[in-house]
């Protein structure tokens, strides 16, 4: 490490624009993997509402008593940042599939020269099927 | 000499206000001092005008940096406009700049045809070997920076002695208990083992791939690609022998071997002998499993 002179943070990332293919992979695996990780904490505390429901627990919900677990789900799925950030959940949870196939094939040395077309091609799918969930997760929201 | 800063753009040239009674000696020394200044000023400004109006000049920004100089402990970047040459890489213009501008500038270099290793910088962001690099193919200016990751030494040269602590680290040399019949037999290789081992052995010790390294610079410990690809060189030389092997899979699979790659790549990309690091670290890692693993 640099010690008589420390280029710090600069070093490793003010220089994004340099990095290649291979190095955004990677910061993008992390980065998904951990979202990933936060949305399963945020599912299972919904999800967990099912537990009250069972026992007969309701919530008031547009009027009505509805049971705490459907009312929950319900209403979140009304609000719009809800919508969205489902849209990048599909986008983060495909992108860690498609690149963590792109990283086993990297552990068992299939394709290594095809490395960086793969994480380009993984970045396209994505894309693609984030677009096309659009209508899907977005319908009715507004 | 090497105290100066000089700058290589502005021509200025001191007038200096004479001092107190000093002995005939001393002036006499001061103007022969004066005159060679102004006589380099005015040398240096002719060439750095006759580069400026030249039609084909690069522009370099060079890193510089001395612990031991006053005046350039602060780091900083100097210009040099270099006239261009056809085929010109990144060393003739560094050399360029030294010879012509400021003898005080420091870099490594020696064969001038990637063979010697000694000349891997920071160039436009990126680790490649000076002499490898053609000034044609880079954007201006062209920003030339000391490895990353590495102590500075001064300019462009760094501590390269931990990237070397690495490298032998994994016994970097030929070892085997397994010798032909013959006494005077020779230890032949198949034709097939040279060429898995082919590129592994193309490496010049220059270190980019060390610089390139995320997990090497947070992890000293780390062995480093090219280490890895050293111990490769001599894991899979089939004449080594098995013994030698397993022990040679151990230094591997330590806590600080294959398993800290990531497999970013970045080695990959800036070895300027085309060695395929990653692969070769991910192929030490599929043999470390089967050593291991034995369900068969
Ligand atoms: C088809 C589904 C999935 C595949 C193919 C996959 C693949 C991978 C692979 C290969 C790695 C290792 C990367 C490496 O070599 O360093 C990884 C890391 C990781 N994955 Fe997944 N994964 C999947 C689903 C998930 C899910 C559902 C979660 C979260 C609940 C998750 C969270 C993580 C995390 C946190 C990491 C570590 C990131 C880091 O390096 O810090 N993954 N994944
Ligand atoms: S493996 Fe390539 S980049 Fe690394 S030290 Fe050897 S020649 Fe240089
Ligand atoms: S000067 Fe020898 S490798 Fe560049």
């Amino acid at each position: 490490m640099s010690q008589s002179y420390n280029r710090g943070l600069i070093e490793d990332f003010s220089r994004w624009r340099e990095f290649e293919a291979g190095m955004w992979a990677w910061i993008f695996h992390k980065f998904t993997g951990w979202v990933l990780i936060g949305y399963l904490f945020t599912h299972i505390a919904v999800l967990s509402t099912a537990i009250p429901a069972a026992d007969g627990a309701t919530m008031m919900f547009q009027g009505s008593q509805t049971d705490v677990f459907t009312g929950t789900i319900v209403s979140l799925e009304g609000l719009l940042l809800v919508r969205l950030l489902e849209v990048g959940l599909l986008a983060v949870a495909v992108f860690h599939m498609l690149n963590g196939t792109r990283l086993l094939l990297v552990d068992l040395g299939v394709g290594l020269e095809a490395q960086d077309k793969s994480f380009y091609a993984s970045l396209i799918l994505t894309g693609a099927i984030t677009v096309a969930s659009v209508p899907t997760f977005i319908a009715g929201a507004f | 000499m090497s105290t100066q800063t000089p700058k290589q753009t502005d021509e200025s040239s001191e007038t200096d206000a004479e001092t107190e009674v000093p002995s005939k000696g001393d002036e006499r020394r001061d103007e022969k001092r004066r005159r060679a200044a102004e006589e380099r000023a005015r040398r240096q400004a002719e060439e750095a005008e006759k580069a400026a109006a030249d039609e084909e000049t690069v522009e370099l920004k060079v890193f510089r940096y001395d612990p031991e100089i006053e005046g350039k402990q602060e780091p900083r970047f100097d210009t040099f406009h270099v006239p261009f040459t056809k085929g010109m890489t990144v060393l003739d213009a560094l050399m360029y700049s030294r010879d012509t501008y400021d003898s005080s500038l420091t870099f490594r270099h020696s064969c001038r045809q990637a063979v010697c290793g000694s000349d891997a910088m920071f160039v436009n962001g990126g680790q490649k070997l000076a002499c490898k690099t053609q000034i044609s193919e880079l954007e201006e200016p062209i920003r030339v920076e000391p490895l990353p990751h590495a102590d500075v030494e001064k300019d462009l040269v760094v501590d390269l002695e931990h990237f070397y602590d690495q490298m032998e680290a994994v016994e970097p040399y030929f070892q085997t208990n397994e010798y032909p019949d013959g006494e005077l037999e020779e230890q032949r290789q198949t034709r097939e083992n040279r060429e898995k081992i082919k590129m592994s052995t193309r490496c010049i010790w220059c270190s980019a791939c060390m610089s390139s390294c995320n997990i090497a610079a947070g992890d000293n410990e780390y062995l480093g690609p090219a280490a890895i690809n050293k111990a490769y060189r001599f894991a899979m030389d089939d004449r080594e022998g098995e013994e030698i092997k397993q022990k040679r899979l151990e230094i591997i699979e330590q806590e600080h071997g294959v398993w800290r790659c990531q497999t970013q790549f970045s080695c990959t990309e800036v070895c300027p002998k085309d060695i395929p690091l990653t692969e070769h670290i991910q192929e030490l890692k599929r043999e470390a499993v089967k050593n291991n693993l034995k369900f068969w």
